[in-house]
């Protein structure tokens, strides 16, 4: 790694975004899938060694294919002047349907609501890694920015030919195009005709700056909103086909439990009900998902588990299963600069803590689904998924057939959160209806997906600090166990720095959750700065500003210190105030939030909390103070109470009676600073929006009770001070 | 088994075949195809599957469809009537009260059964209200002002 760590160039997106493999593996020589075999065709199974780079750190680095440059790829304008445009972004809540609409829109000068966008289905869309790591808005916005002003430009140029003009004189608007010197129109559907656009873009087109945007920079509504408040619009859960049926799993007693012993008999007698039973996978399909519970109740099976650790061990355990160099465990980030050994024996002030976290749970409020078709030897599958051609190489990989043989469609879904990176759902649908020769839907239960998902990584995190006497901050040594890089660097200027990301045996399946480990590395460095500032005894956003020179933190700190009213006298007791921020995935944050503490019942409650933001040009600003708002609201349960308990292989707390969420009453007044800046190319924002809440709430426990809270959740049972 | 023959959603009688014990989110959802009410937990902590039987809100999850077969079920697909959307709808729509919307059937649904009830409610009495519903994409704030918005719509046109 070179000396100076950019930090602002980030790491790659999605090194760290990771995706658990698949838990299945069926036979392979049985008589249904003898096509297949028989046909003679050479399968390769990539799957493995992707899954192998998974489980290192190594995320879903694979690239796939290169963007297709051809604008029909992208976009086709019907005959009946309506537009479509193909990606393989899915939305999951996000709401990227409409600021896609109005990327194309603003390019393409056609009505927003000429414009469908058909998205994350891999027959139809162009290859696409998936819906991960705040890269629809810095890409694909980018990208069909381009497609739009491409397809502007081709169709000005075949006007101009029609009429044997310069294309100078014409203009784009409103779906049509215009002579300027005789007032002459044509529309596009006219000039098109309904065939492709086979031009491909070219390298260097000007696009419309953010200055100048319409109706990109807009407060649009949701688009297609009505289907949303009327019960209209399909979820991946509510996709049906004639003669489908329901589909149930068996599951193990405890995670990597075996199947010892099977007695379907029983079940089988249940009239409809076909069951399944391959490896340690056992399955049933039944014409209602009653009688397919039934049915899955009626099976007696026996499991033989391994004794395994509970999360009383957790954090030791993480230390002590993790790598500290060599092996398939290596660090995939390490980064060194100066001396911390020296920084550290020279310092006025020396400091060292620990910070740890524990799992917590997306709970996406539609748990997984799938609806799977067989025509033939070919499978269709929709579900609910952010990556829906990561969930075809899965299903092809399974199933030992060739990708071109299964189309997965991901239609709009109940939010992932980095939750549904998996085919778990597909997979299963996919076995069963190869079984009963009819479509099958699965619909995991709160507790499946409690359970048989995967979690945010927990982490422990040290660090070691070398501080001046005047509170300038020489050295900076910070290694994170277990939760992962993304956001690991320091944008604090620091002269001697080690940094190191420690991947280590999770006890759990884990995997992405919104902003990855950047939540808990922030949680780490910002209360830490604070330790620091008063070690330093120095106002907490000075000592900040002191140690960062980078302008747009800065701004971020200072806008949202204004808007909360950093310095005022406190009006009652029990009342804190506190900050946190940073910078991820391109958007700079900083939040500051208000605390009471009722020393006397060791109630905590978050009674307000400020956030600025900055992502570049803003894109759909009521889409940003949505995402914003929902941000500070999803990171205060994980900041307060969220945590999974497990024993043994089993989760204790796998239901919303027993795994607390933030709900209505939790809510405190939540205010937006949003910073546009038009000069600078737009960022996402969904991710980097919630790092800046746990350090400052517990920044704000401490002013309020005096107690420093350095694990994640930091109050699940309130706060009791002796 | 005792069999459910007919239920009464959304001012249509449908016939069907269901055993009396089922849940009657299930039998809306997969025998009668009205799947705008969500599964969510099953267990009635999370409100997605939140109906309304004769005018008050209940989780359809933990309802035995054989407790309600005598009785007016309105699901989120009769909310409406024709084009016209009811103004707790349009209040969710003109305050952008959601995300991912699959809670937002549910909190619709509490939302009219409160204001059924009483249109007067602060802020935080609505807050009170909605507890029992879970958004995980944390639009709680945008609820909330669009249900004090439909509270004025409606008493405006005393509906």
């Amino acid at each position: 790694m070179s000396k100076d760590f950019n930090f602002e160039a980030g790491l790659e997106p999605d090194r760290f975004e990771l995706a658990a493999p698949p838990t299945y593996h069926f036979d392979v020589d049985r008589r249904e899938f003898f096509r297949f075999l028989g046909a003679g065709v050479l399968i390769v199974c990539v799957l493995k060694d992707a899954c192998a780079l998974q489980e290192s750190g190594a995320g879903l680095g694979a690239q796939g294919p290169s963007l297709p440059k051809e604008i029909a790829a992208w976009l086709h304008i019907g005959e009946d002047g309506n537009v479509t445009v193909y990606t393989g972004k899915v939305e999951v809540g996000q709401n990227i349907r409409t600021s896609l609409t109005q990327a194309v829109a603003e390019e393409l000068h056609v009505p927003l609501s000429s414009i469908q966008m058909v998205m994350g289905d891999t027959k139809l869309t162009p290859y696409d890694r998936g819906t991960f790591g705040s890269r629809t808005t810095p890409e694909m916005n980018l990208q069909l920015r381009k497609v739009a002003s491409a397809a502007r430009d081709t169709l000005i140029e075949l006007a101009a030919t029609q009429w044997q003009v310069d294309r100078k004189r014409l203009i784009a608007a409103d779906g049509k195009i215009t002579d300027s010197e005789n007032k002459r129109t044509v529309e596009y559907a006219a000039l098109v005709k309904g065939k492709q656009l086979t031009e491909t873009l070219p390298v260097e087109d000007p696009l419309i700056p953010a200055a100048q945007w319409t109706v990109a920079g807009q407060p649009l509504p949701k688009v297609e909103g009505r289907d949303f408040v009327t019960g209209k619009h399909r979820y991946p859960c509510d996709q049906k086909l004639p003669e489908m049926l329901y589909g149930k799993v068996l599951r193990p007693s405890s995670f990597g439990a075996n199947l010892s012993s099977l007695d379907t008999q029983d079940a089988e007698k249940i009239p409809g009900v076909i069951v399944v039973h391959d490896g340690n996978f056992v399955g049933v399909a039944a014409p209602t998902t009653e009688i397919a519970s039934r049915a899955i109740s009626a099976i007696r099976a026996e499991w033989k588990s391994q004794p395994q650790i509970s999360n009383k061990e957790l954090f030791d355990y993480l230390k002590k299963n993790s790598a500290e160099g060599g092996g398939p465990l290596d660090s995939p980030f390490r980064y060194e600069k100066g001396s911390i050994e020296k920084a550290l024996a020279s310092a006025d002030h020396r400091l060292q803590q620990t910070y740890t976290t524990n799992y917590i749970a997306h709970a996406p409020l539609e748990p997984r689904a799938a609806l799977a078709q067989w025509s033939g030897d070919d499978l269709t599958v929709w579900t609910g998924t952010q990556r829906p051609f990561g969930v075809r190489t899965e299903l092809a990989a399974v199933f030992h057939m060739p990708e071109e043989r299964v189309r997965v469609l991901m239609p709009d879904m109940g939010s992932g959160y980095g939750g549904k990176h998996t085919g778990e759902t597909a997979i299963e649908a996919a076995r069963l209806a190869r079984a009963a020769k009819r479509p099958v839907k699965i619909m995991w239960t709160r507790e499946e997906e409690f359970t048989w998902a995967y979690f945010r990584p927990a982490a422990v995190i040290d660090i070691s600090s070398a501080m001046n006497k005047d509170g300038k901050i020489t050295g900076w040594e910070f290694h994170n166990y277990n939760s992962g890089a993304a956001g690991i660097p320091t944008f604090y200027d620091i002269e001697n720095q080690r940094i190191q990301f420690h991947p280590a045996n999770s006890p759990l399946r884990q995997g992405s959750y919104r902003a990855l480990a950047a939540t808990a590395n922030h949680f780490a460095r910002e209360s830490f700065m604070d330790e620091l500032a008063h070690t330093a005894k120095m106002d907490p956003l000075e000592f900040r500003v002191k140690n960062l020179k980078n302008e747009r933190l800065r701004t971020v700190f200072e806008s949202a210190a204004k808007k909360f009213g950093w310095g005022r006298a406190k009006t009652g007791a029990g009342q804190g105030f506190g900050m946190g921020g940073g910078f991820e995935k391109g958007g700079n944050v900083a939040t500051f939030a208000e605390v009471s503490f009722d020393r006397k019942s060791g109630e905590v409650k978050v009674v307000r909390l400020v956030t600025a933001f900055e992502c570049g040009a803003i894109v759909n600003p009521d889409g940003l103070r949505n995402q914003l708002e929902g941000a500070n609201i999803m990171a205060l349960g994980g900041t307060l109470f969220e945590a999974i308990e497990f024993a043994n292989g089993q989760i204790l707390n796998g239901r919303f009676s027993d795994y607390r969420l933030p709900r209505f009453s939790d809510v405190p007044v939540i205010e937006t600073v949003m910073i546009d800046r038009k000069d600078i190319p737009s960022a996402g924002a969904g991710e980097s929006s919630l790092v800046g809440v746990a350090p400052a709430i517990a920044n704000a426990i401490f002013d309020a009770s005096g107690v420093r809270l350095r694990s994640l959740p930091l109050v699940p049972n309130g706060l009791r001070v002796a | 088994m005792a069999t459910v023959r007919q239920l009464n959603v959304n001012g249509r009688v449908y016939t069907t075949d269901a055993d009396s014990d089922a849940s009657l989110l299930f039998v809306l959802r997969d025998h009668l195809d009205l799947t705008g009410s969500k599964y969510g937990c099953g267990e009635g902590q999370c409100g997605a599957c939140t109906v309304l039987i004769d005018g008050k809100s209940r989780r359809s999850c933990i309802t035995r469809v054989g407790d309600v077969a005598q009785r007016q079920i309105t699901t989120i697909e009769g909310l409406a009537q024709g084009d016209r959307l009811h103004p707790v709808q349009q209040a969710f729509l003109d305050e952008g009260a959601m995300q991912c919307a699959y809670c937002t059937s549910g909190m619709i649904m509490t939302a009219v059964s409160l204001l059924n009830a009483r249109r007067d409610s602060s802020a935080a009495e609505i807050a009170r209200s909605m507890e029992g519903n879970i958004c995980r994409c944390g639009t709680q704030p945008r609820i909330v002002l669009a249900i004090q918005r439909a509270a004025k719509a409606m008493n405006e046109s005393k509906q």
